[in-house]
């Protein structure tokens, strides 16, 4: 125990030690020049650290651990060594006393065995340790990608694919882990155990040891030029593996059209690309950085000849003893295999950072307009105006243009036009699903933008036009706008939607799961479903958009009877093709090109004989021109 | 399962793998040889003084060390050759594999868990291969030679690496035992995660609607919760595995000082042997070491591969005919006779006993009420799935005798919930026909009522459209389908309620476009509205997956209570013009 002790004086007042910490500075520099190049890449290792190190007090413990395990197993050596010197001395003793001293051999070896025992636990528990710390961290990374998502503008959400946002999660956040787990503990162990072998070499022997010291900004120089090559490979392999992610997800999504369009084999050759490309990126990524350990090793073969050589040629010069050219050269093969340790681990690390890169660029995007006003707990009363808004998905397509009008509360707004007219965009801006160009909507008199989303949102019930249900029970899905409600409850928007009818004939009831995209349901039914959900989210406001498109005209007159009552004291709005189910609306919008042409009753706007009356009428004369 | 993938997958890098084999050996030897140069130098050239030979030797060292170096950085550029083109063929033959699924088997995995097994889990087996190939093949030359050199110092204390060995692969083997189970649970959880998050991007308007974004969260936060516990668990096994080995080697080594001081007292030994049998206990652990490297990653890739395995040795619910018999005629009729269908796992059987016939030129209407069975009857006829009983006929040949190819070549299908794949206008029409003109698709798009608003689009043909079609409106996207279909120029046409989003006027066009299109094929269009099926030759009423009436309206109106029933109800909406 005292060795130590004479290891930090030195470590103070003999040179070496200055070049010793300038040449760990020097190694910072050589990792640094690489990374300018690709800013990024250091940038997402920092935040890497950060979000490790949030967990502070755990990380020092840890640290602490592996500084006190690599003391520990540094010193097992020596320790076994001093039990040879003591069989070494019984053999010269031989011919005086009693020969080898077991009673001193056998503490000895007691004492190696307390200090392995000591390291086991401790590396042990310091292992045990970080698998929480990075468990808790990418459980933290997964979270924050998720709630990101919410954060989204739905354009971002359009414009990716869905695929390769999917592989960020599953993915390259499981390679991120597993580089963590497997590389930091090994190396911070290694980092350690190079500068304690370093310290032994200099009370050794400062000239060797300047010598040996010669092979670590040889080994940095080598590992930054070959790790800079491999860094970007690293980065396309990711990026690739989200690639072809997309393009799987979206072929399984589309499987069945995949299929009956006979596209399979196009689809496959795509993949094939995408693959080729995987392979070719991994493969040079695997290499190149592989390459880094042999290389390390290399060098310090090299420093290992050198030491064997000069050692060799000074003893011969009688300038060194053979006992301190053997130590030194046992300390130079020690030193080897912690520093190729480490850099394979880096090595490891660097694939993790480049996922770490997705990832941060993922939760980096824009996102939608922060959230600004308090919540009001007055009660709806559901007037809402339009108040000149302009609005467009692509600035350069102007579609809605100075749009007013006001939909007073309780009344039931339909709003019919030819497809591509931007109706369901006009719900999507009450919905605050973009944000306005131009002008403001206004609800009870309070300006949507100044809202918080949620509570705009929570006052509105709405069926879009494309239905979608979750993966989960049918009593789930219908509970899903009103997570609270009571089964007698379901049962009843159940009933009044028509669902009931058909969920009685399913085995399971209202436990049936609806799994995978078409989710076990027939079209009809699932829109059933999402009209079930929005009736019994009981909202304040009503938006239909094509609410029963798919669903039989003999049920869309009993839906129809169950919608009038619900809309009644409602501000609704109704978007339909089928002209029927929008004629005793209070008023009718009726929309061309993102601008409202007409508004009126039905009576009013039929007699005007304007666009809603063509519309009206194309409805019989339809079948004259019909299928032959 | 796993060693089943690998020798299957790895079967064509064999040589590959012979190379790095070969290479991994020289180059441990050659690491071994380095202390004995040593050794030499220390012997004769210090203790002899004889510089020379100090120098000679020392190049040795330096050659020895080159090749070792060569040859371990080609060792490793083979090694993930091979293990990488094991992961590309792996990942191909998975995507192979589920396209040649039917939707039954889509089912039954389920997308999102598909979608990580061919990149997740073969990227589990794949870094086994590549760490076998770089670490782990080294090990035995590593281990045998230190074995051969450590007996030759003396076999009686080789009883300590007897027993060491086999202790401590045991107690890996314990662990990896118990990591597997872990890591099924896992990959599951996995793909648990893949389910939520893909769900809450797709339905991601529903979500903001509904304001359910914190009970996703809370949703996602379980499933992320049982995957970083279930990691947590794997980790913490797996953290037992270093030093558990380490503590074994450590503790031998003391056993050997323990036992070789016995046997030196006894004059049975020299002190050099026991150093040297040290040194080379510890090049035996090393491998050891490496060892458990690999074993740190088997459990993981063992439970991958067998769920590799499974959707591999999964064959199509649909399957391909050995003998295809062709189909001749470009004018077809169809028929389906008899045909009964069941979803599997369900009560009773969605259509029961449905027997039609179509003549090319013809169109049969189908109506019915929502679940009645018609989409599954158009899927019959596609075959995306396989009638439980009865024939679907085409041109007298019945469809499970036609290659799939053939079959789906013949078919124009504008599904019920259109699905448009992100990428340009033209790439979706491209769907329909790989080599159509820009001016076959014009008359496409013409026909459909497309081409306005394509035009309008920026880039027109060349337009971005995102995945799922969710940049144009409803009925755009159902235009566009329609239109995917039509460029086929298909034999068979089936329309699955494929105008429900078309407003009236451009419905009517359509229509109107459409039926001289159609005068050549079998038509059957599924719709909900009278007014717009008939003049269809044939119209079937379907009722709770029976056939309750098939002929034209006005047969249908005498004979048929529910038709009548339907026509009925749309005069009360429409006013009577019926
Ligand atoms: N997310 C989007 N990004 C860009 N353009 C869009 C997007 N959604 C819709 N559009 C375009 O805006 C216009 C209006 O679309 P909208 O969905 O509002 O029409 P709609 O009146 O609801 O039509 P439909 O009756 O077919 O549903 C269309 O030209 C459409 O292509
Ligand atoms: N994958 C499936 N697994 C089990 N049952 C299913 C599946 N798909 C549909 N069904 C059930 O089969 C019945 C018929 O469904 P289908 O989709 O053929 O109806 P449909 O006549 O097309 O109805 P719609 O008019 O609503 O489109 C429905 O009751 C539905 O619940
Ligand atoms: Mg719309
Ligand atoms: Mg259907």
């Amino acid at each position: 125990m005292n060795e130590p002790k004479r290891m930090n004086k030195e470590d103070q007042t003999t040179s070496p030690v200055g070049n010793v910490s300038e040449l760990r500075a020097g190694r910072m520099n050589t990792v640094g020049v690489p990374a300018e190049k690709s800013k990024n890449f250091l940038q997402s290792a920092k935040r890497l650290t950060r979000l490790i190190s949030d967990e502070s007090i755990l990380v020092i413990l840890i640290f602490l651990m592996a500084v006190a395990s690599v003391a520990l197993v540094v010193s097992g050596p020596r320790i076994l060594g001093h039990a040879t010197d003591i069989v070494f001395q019984g053999l010269l003793n031989r011919d005086g006393t009693d020969g080898i001293d077991f009673a001193r051999l056998h503490r000895t070896l007691a004492f190696a065995i307390g200090v392995y025992t000591a390291s086991y636990v401790l590396a042990y528990g310091q292992a045990f340790l970080l698998a929480g710390v990075v468990q808790r961290t990418m459980f933290k990374l997964r979270q924050d990608i998720e709630s990101k998502i919410h954060r989204l503008p739905l354009s971002y959400i359009d414009r990716h694919s869905r695929g390769d946002l999917l592989s960020r999660v599953t993915n390259d956040v499981d390679n991120i882990s597993q580089s963590l787990q497997q590389s930091l503990s090994q190396l911070v162990t290694s980092m350690l155990t190079i500068f304690g072998v370093l310290l032994m070499m200099f009370i050794v022997s400062p000239i060797l040891a300047l010598v040996a010291l010669t092979v670590i900004p040889l080994t940095l120089l080598t590992m930054g030029q070959i790790a800079q090559r491999s860094r970007a490979k690293f980065i396309s392999q990711w990026r690739y593996t989200g690639q072809l992610n997309g393009l799987i997800e979206e072929a399984f999504t589309g499987h069945a059209i995949v299929k009956v369009f006979g596209r399979q084999q196009e689809v496959e050759e795509r993949f094939t690309t995408i693959n080729n490309e995987l392979f070719e990126t991994a493969n040079s990524a695997q290499f190149m950085s592989g390459s880094i350990q042999p290389a390390t090793m290399f060098i310090g073969n090299l420093n290992y000849v050198a030491i064997a050589v000069i050692g060799g040629l000074r003893v011969a010069s009688g300038s060194m003893s053979l006992g301190d050219v053997q130590a030194f050269i046992q300390y130079s093969r020690q030193f080897t295999h912690p520093m190729t340790q480490a850099a394979s681990m880096m090595n490891v690390l660097q694939s993790g950072v480049a996922s770490a890169e997705r990832v941060f660029e993922l939760l980096d995007a824009e996102e939608q307009i922060t959230e600004s006003g308090v919540a009001d707990s007055a009660v709806t009363q559901g007037q809402i105006e339009f108040d000149n808004v302009s609005f467009s998905y692509d600035p350069q397509r102007p579609l809605i243009t100075n749009l007013s009008f006001i939909a007073e509360p309780g009344t039931t707004v339909a709003i019919v036009g030819p497809t591509g007219a931007g109706k369901t965009t006009l719900v999507n801006l009450v919905m605050r699903f973009y944000e306005l160009n131009e002008g403001r909507i206004v609800l009870d008199g309070r300006n949507i933008a100044e809202m918080p989303r949620s509570e705009l949102r929570s006052k509105i019930g709405m069926v879009l036009q494309d239905t979608w249900l979750f993966n989960g029970t049918i009593r789930e899905n219908i509970a899903y706008g009103n997570p609270d409600a009571t089964d007698e409850q379901i049962r009843a928007a159940a009933k009044a939607t028509f669902v009931d009818r058909f969920v009685h004939s399913l085995p399971d009831g209202y436990d049936t799961i609806l799994s995978g995209d078409d989710g076990a349901v027939s079209a009809g039914e699932k829109q059933l479903l999402t009209i079930a959900r929005a009736f019994l989210a009981d909202p304040a406001i009503l938006i239909l958009d094509e609410a029963t498109s798919s669903v039989d005209t003999r049920t869309e007159v009993l839906i129809q009877k169950a919608m009038g009552a619900l809309r009644q004291k409602r501000t609704s709005f109704v978007i339909a093709h089928r002209l029927s189910t929008i004629q005793d609306a209070d008023i009718i919008l009726v929309m061309e090109n993102g601008a409202i042409v007409e508004t009126g009753s039905h009576v009013e706007l039929l007699a005007a004989r304007g666009a809603y009356d063509r519309l009206y009428q194309s409805q019989f004369t339809a079948p004259v021109i019909d299928l032959v | 399962m796993l060693l089943h993938l690998l020798q299957e997958k790895l079967r064509p890098y064999r040589h590959l793998l012979w190379i790095v084999v070969v290479f991994q050996a020289v180059q441990s030897l050659a690491g071994l040889y380095l202390p004995t140069l040593n050794a030499r130098i220390i012997d004769r050239g210090i203790t002899q003084g004889d510089t020379n030979f100090i120098w000679r030797v020392g190049g040795l060292m330096l050659l020895t060390t080159l090749v070792q170096v060569l040859l371990s950085i080609a060792a490793i550029y083979f090694g993930s050759r091979a293990s990488m083109a094991f992961g590309r063929d792996t990942r191909s033959a998975l995507f192979h594999q589920v396209n040649s699924f039917s939707s039954r088997e889509v089912a039954h995995f389920g997308a999102p868990s598909l979608i990580t097994r061919i990149t997740n889990d073969v990227q589990q087996v794949q870094m086994l291969v590549l760490t076998t190939c770089t670490l782990l093949l080294a090990a035995p030359f590593t281990a045998i030679g230190g074995l051969v050199l450590a007996l030759q110092q003396d076999v009686n204390l080789s009883w300590i690496i007897v027993i060491a060995i086999p202790l401590v692969m045991s107690i890996l083997g314990t662990v990896v035992y118990k990591m597997v189970p872990t890591f099924r649970v896992m990959q599951v959880r996995i793909d648990r995660i893949n389910e939520i998050l893909r769900e809450q991007l797709s339905g991601i308007r529903v979500v903001r609607a509904f304001v359910r974004e914190p009970q996703e969260k809370v949703r996602f936060q379980q499933a992320n919760q049982d995957v970083a516990q279930t990691a947590l668990r794997g980790g913490r096994l797996m953290s037992l595995m270093f030093p558990t080995a380490t503590f074994i080697v450590n503790v031998s080594c003391v056993a050997v000082v323990w036992f070789g001081s016995n046997r030196i007292a006894a004059g049975q030994m020299k002190l050099g042997p026991m150093v040297a049998f040290l040194t080379y206990l510890a090049q035996i652990l090393m491998s050891v070491m490496m060892a458990t490297f690999m074993a740190a990653i088997w459990p993981r890739a063992a439970v991958s591969a067998e769920r590799i395995q499974e959707v591999l040795s999964t064959t199509s619910s649909v399957p391909i005919p050995t003998h295809p018999t062709p189909i001749t005629q470009t004018r077809v009729d169809l028929e389906l006779r008899n045909v009964d269908f069941e979803y599997p796992g369900a009560a009773s059987p969605v259509l029961h006993n449905i027997s039609f016939k179509v003549s090319a030129g013809e169109t049969l209407a189908i109506i019915g009420s929502t679940g009645s069975g018609k989409t599954t009857l158009l899927n019959l006829v596609a075959r995306l799935f396989d009638a439980t009983s009865g024939a679907v006929l085409i041109d007298g040949v019945d469809i499970t005798e036609v290659a799939p190819a053939e079959l789906w070549s013949r078919i124009g299908l504008v599904p019920q919930k259109p699905y448009l794949f992100s990428g340009t206008v033209s790439s979706n029409l491209r769907y329909g026909k790989q080599d159509a003109t820009e001016q076959e698709m014009w008359n496409a798009l013409t026909i459909a009522q497309a081409d306005s608003f394509v035009r309008e689009m920026p880039g027109a043909l060349e337009a971005v459209i995102a995945q799922g079609g969710t940049n144009v409106s409803g009925g755009q996207r159902q235009r566009l389908a329609i239109a995917r279909a039509l460029i086929r120029q298909p034999e068979i046409y089936l329309f699955d309620d494929s105008f429900s989003a078309l407003d009236l006027s451009t419905d009517a066009k359509l229509r109107a476009a459409l039926t001289p299109h159609l005068k050549d094929s079998v038509t059957l269009i599924v719709g909900q509205r009278v007014s717009t099926i008939r003049h269809a030759n044939q119209i079937l009423v379907l009722e709770d997956g029976l056939v309750v009436g098939l002929g034209n309206h006005e047969e249908l109106r005498q004979s048929c209570p529910t038709y009548e029933e339907i026509v009925l109800s749309q005069a009360l909406q429409e006013g009577d013009d019926l």
